[in-house]
This record gives C-alpha cells, structure tokens and sequence, in this order.
C-alpha cells in the first residue's frame, strides 16, 4: 500500500482549526485546501488508473499498436475500418444486441415477480429473499463454472431431459440466459424491493377505496410510481448485458461456431488471443463505449421526458 | 391471509434457485466417472484441486492477498474522498465526483487494453498489487457515492461540536464521525471483497504467470489440462471453494448489504 496516499491529509488538516479572528477568505482557503488533502487519494486513482488509460486508448486506437511490437505510429482510421470489416464484427454486435434484450426482459420481469412476491416482511418471506439473493454472491466465473458442470452431459443431473444445453446456437443462449438469470434476479429483485418500499401505504389506501382491483392498483399506482426503480434496473442490466464476457467465455467459447461471439468477447480475442493487435481492439472497445453512452443517455433522456 | 398456490410456486422458485449450490456441493464428494472420486463418496476432487500446478494453497493465498488489498485501498480511499465531498466546498470538487462516478460507464476491456499496458510501463506487470490497485479503481464509483450520502446522513451538529472543541478535521473524522458511517464502511467493504475474489476478466488480462493467478483463473484454466478432457469433480470442488467464502460472509453480513441499499443510495 502506497504511504503517501494515507498519510498526506494529515499535515493541511492542522489548519482548519479556526483560530479566533482570521479573516473568512483564509479560512476559506483552507477549508478548501484541507478538502483538496482528503479527496487527494481518489483523485490520484481517477488520474492514473482512469484518465491516462483513457488518453492511452484513444491513442491506441489511431495507432498500429501490436501487443509485443508497441506503438508503431499513427494508421488512422486503419483499425476501425479493419473492426467493422471483421467477418465476425457484425455477427458479434447483432448477438450481442439479442442477448441484451432477452436477457434485460426476462430479468427485470421476472425480478419483479420475485420483488412482489416477498414484498410483506415475515419469516417466510425471509426466508424467500434470502434464496433469491443467495446466488448473487457468487462470481460471475464461479457461477458460470458451475453452470458449465451443469450443462455438460457427462456430470449433468438433468441428463434425464436428453437436451444438448449448449449443443446449438439457439440452446447455448438460452441456457446462458438461464444462468444470468440464475444469478442476477435476487440482486434486481433486491432493487425493487427497494422501490416498492417506498410507495406509501395511503397511496393503496386509496386505490382502495376508489374500487380498484388488484391488476388495475398493479397496472396504475405500483407500475408507475416504481418506475425509477425499473429505470435504474434496466440501465444496469443493459449495460451490463452489452459488456457480456465472463459467462460466454466460459461457458459456450463463443461456440457453437462462433455463434455466441459478444463484442467484448471479439475485443479480447483481437488483444490477446490470436489477434495481437492492441490498435484494432481499442478501435472496437471506442466503438462500444460510444454505443454504450448513446444508449444510457437515450434512457435518460426517455426518462426524463415521461416525468416532465 | 396465506394464499397457498402462492406459497407452493414461492416454495419452488427458491428451490430452484437454491439447488445448483446444493447440487455442486454433493457432486463434488460424490462418484463419478473421469474424475478423482471414481468409487465411493470422498474428497477426491478437492485432492486433485490442491494437488493442481502451484496448488490451491498459492492460488487462495493470491485471492486473498488480492482481495485483502483491494478491500484496504478501496476502505482507505473512499473514507477520504466520502469525508472530502460531504464536508469540503473546494474548486474542482463536482468535476471529480462525476469523472469517478463516469467510471461505471465505461467497459472494463476498454480500460483493460491500456491498463495492460500502463501497468507494464509502472513495472507492475503480473503483479498482485497492480491487479488490486486496478480493482480498487473499479470500485470507487460506488465506494466514493456510498460513502459519501454516508458522511451527508451525519448530523452537521456533531462534526461542528468536535470542530468547535477544538478537534482538528483529521481527529473529528476519527473520533467523532467514524462510529456514524460504520455500516457504510461495512457495506463497500462486502462489496469490495466480492468484487476483488470472483473478478475473472481483470486477472485474465492482466496476469499471465500461472503461479500468480487468483483461484476463479486457476480453476477455470484447470479444466481443460488432461488433453482437453474436462475433470468436472475438480471444477465443482472448485466451484465450492469459490463460493463458499463468498456464501458465510454475504449470509453473515447479509443485513449490511440489505441495508446498504435500503438506506435509500439508489432510490430513484
């Protein structure tokens, strides 16, 4: 553990003791400097580990960048038509959409059952939430193992079905779908919870009363004022499902051929595995990244719209 | 009030999600074909996983070393900048606190490529305290957020009492305000933790030298050593061993981890 990073907020945090009759302004200052002492350490963080890298990529994706040669100087805009020229750079990003929007529906769908269902706080319910929840302490890795074992038709313990789980295309998305819902759905169902905590009882009250069943007290009082909590839910799991890479890697290789290929999958195999070509897969991680704001600002802005 | 159709599919639903954990544990000591544990139930499984390359002892002793380190910088880090951006006015101050929160927007790959390469220059290439030093950075977005509705939730009234006694900000952190923020510190704590032992993409990039890896890598690398025949009895023995930390510390800690959302950080 680097030293300084603990112990340099000691020295500055003397002088905000105010001594009587020190103009404001000063004592400004240092209330300013003492700040600047305490956020140092983050600040550090952010600049090294987070803006460089930033700069660095930038960088990498105008330059011919191999992973053992270095940086051989400016190809722009080499690298991106090399990506968008990949045969698998399109299969990636239509999977990739696909999966998101599977996984993004069945996810909070279901998380929401999950959330209503063990809405009351009782033992039972407790009980419930803590199954739910159980599964989102492990990695995404371990999960995805344990899956693969699942899976396998030598260890599996539903060999009984006779069905090949990551055998086609269309069986290795789903059963990849199954275990990001496996593992996931306690978290979001948590969030939920959360949301519908918060929504008064009088507001049930009197939906109550006005004669509303329950459908339409779900359909017009729950649905719309959980809405934030749905919104946070769906940012998270969409941008969390577009940078898919743990599960595929693991489980399905990206196989059955080729056909289960994310974007971050394709990003990794251009740096480091047979590609060799830092250039190409920062030229590719820029362009997800741009898709990945595009998105989240779309969201907010949706978002912000229905409410005003 | 029970309804019980209700009740049952409640019931099932756990059960579902509850029996992949409860299957990987049986099967890990039980027989099976192809694996250490051929006849009869044992821990033939977990002999191969310890017997495995550097061994489970060096691969649990990186993963805890990682995680530990991770935990400290990210407890360290947060407790300043959480005290900074609750209690200071300085130039600069919401410019920092939404570049650090922009890190959750982007990709690990994307900062991966270049980390890779930064650390190799920092000569912390396959090296623990550069892959903790880059975890802690994946953290503290929620680290620094929850850290600091922690410091905004203490009454202004007890730090300006210990300001007025004549503490320093640096005493008035430690002895007055820390108590307060406790189950803040507790919740990014469970989360660094969790976060630094299952990483697998972090670790894959950035450390190549087999004896340097933490536990979800070395397992995931172990299935496929016997000429690409897979030993499933060690990867679900492997599979425990990675879960159950995880499973004890979120059962343990469980109402922190409610509670840290239930505090209201990500209401709306």
């Amino acid at each position: 553990m680097p030293p300084s990073l603990i112990t340099a907020p000691e020295r500055p945090a003397q002088a905000v003791e105010p001594p009587a009759g020190r103009s404001n302004r000063r004592r400004r200052r240092s209330m300013s400097l003492t700040g600047w002492a305490y956020a140092a350490p983050t600040a550090l963080f952010v600049l090294i580990f987070f803006i460089v890298p930033i700069a660095i990529v930038a960088r990498m994706s105008v330059s011919d960048w191999g992973l053992f040669t270095g940086n051989r100087g400016l190809n722009a805009p080499e690298n991106f038509t090399d990506v968008v020229d990949n045969r698998l750079f399109w299969p990636a990003v239509g999977f990739t959409v696909k999966y998101t929007v599977v996984t993004t529906v069945i996810l909070i769908g279901l998380s929401l059952g999950l959330a209503l269902i063990v809405q009351e706080s009782n033992r039972w319910n407790g009980f419930l939430r803590t199954s739910f929840l159980v599964p989102s302490a492990l990695g995404l890795a371990s999960a995805s193992l344990l899956f693969y074992a699942i899976y396998s038709p030598q260890s599996s313990p539903l060999g009984f079905l006779g069905v090949s789980f990551l055998g086609t295309p269309n069986a290795a998305l789903w059963s990849t779908v199954a275990l990001i819902v496996w593992r996931f759905a306690g978290f979001y169902m948590l969030l939920l919870l959360v949301g519908l905590q918060g929504i008064s009882g009088d507001v049930y009250e009197a939906a109550r009363l006005d004669g509303a069943g329950r459908w339409q007290t779900f359909r017009y009082v729950t649905l719309p004022l959980l809405r934030p909590s749905l919104a946070l839910c769906t940012i998270l799991c969409l941008t969390g499902s577009m940078l898919a890479f743990d599960q595929f890697y693991l489980l399905t290789k990206g196989g059955p051929d080729n056909s289960t290929i994310t974007v971050v999958q394709l990003i990794y195999n251009m740096a480091f595995f047979g590609g060799n070509n830092l250039g190409r897969a920062a030229a590719l991680s820029i362009i997800l990244l741009a898709a990945l704001l595009v998105v989240n600002v779309l969201q907010f802005r949706g978002l912000r719209d229905r409410e005003g | 009030m029970f309804r019980t159709p209700q009740r049952i599919l409640a019931g099932g639903l756990a059960i579902l999600f509850l029996f992949p954990l409860a299957w990987a544990s049986v099967a890990s000591v039980s027989p099976q074909p192809g694996s250490a544990q051929i006849d009869g139930w044992g821990f033939g499984n977990y002999r191969t996983l310890a017997a495995y390359q550097a061994g489970i002892g060096q691969y649990l002793l990186n993963s805890t070393a990682v995680s530990l380190m991770t935990v400290a910088l990210t407890l360290a880090v947060s407790l300043f900048g959480g005290y900074a951006f609750a209690n200071f006015r300085f130039p600069g101050r919401n410019v920092l606190f939404l570049v650090t929160l922009a890190i959750l927007m982007v990709p690990y790959a994307t900062l991966l490529i270049p980390l890779y390469v930064l650390l190799n220059q920092l000569g912390l290439q396959d090296s623990l305290l550069g892959l903790s030093l880059v975890l802690t950075m994946f953290q503290l977005p929620f680290a620094i957020f929850m850290m600091r509705i922690s410091f905004e939730a203490v009454p202004k009234e007890l730090a300006e009492s210990a300001l007025v006694d004549g503490c320093g900000s640096f005493r008035a952190l430690f002895h007055i305000q820390l108590p307060a923020v406790k189950p803040g510190l507790i919740t990014v704590g469970l989360f660094a933790f969790l976060a630094a032992w299952n990483d697998f993409i972090t670790p894959l990039v950035l450390i190549s030298d087999s004896a340097k890896m933490p536990l979800p890598l070395a397992v995931a690398n172990m299935r496929q050593q016997v000429m690409g025949i897979v030993d499933y009895g060690a990867t679900e023995a492997g599979v425990v061993v990675l879960a159950l930390p995880c499973i004890l510390l979120f059962l343990a800690l469980q109402r922190h981890y409610v509670r840290g959302f239930m505090s209201g950080a990500l209401k709306g």
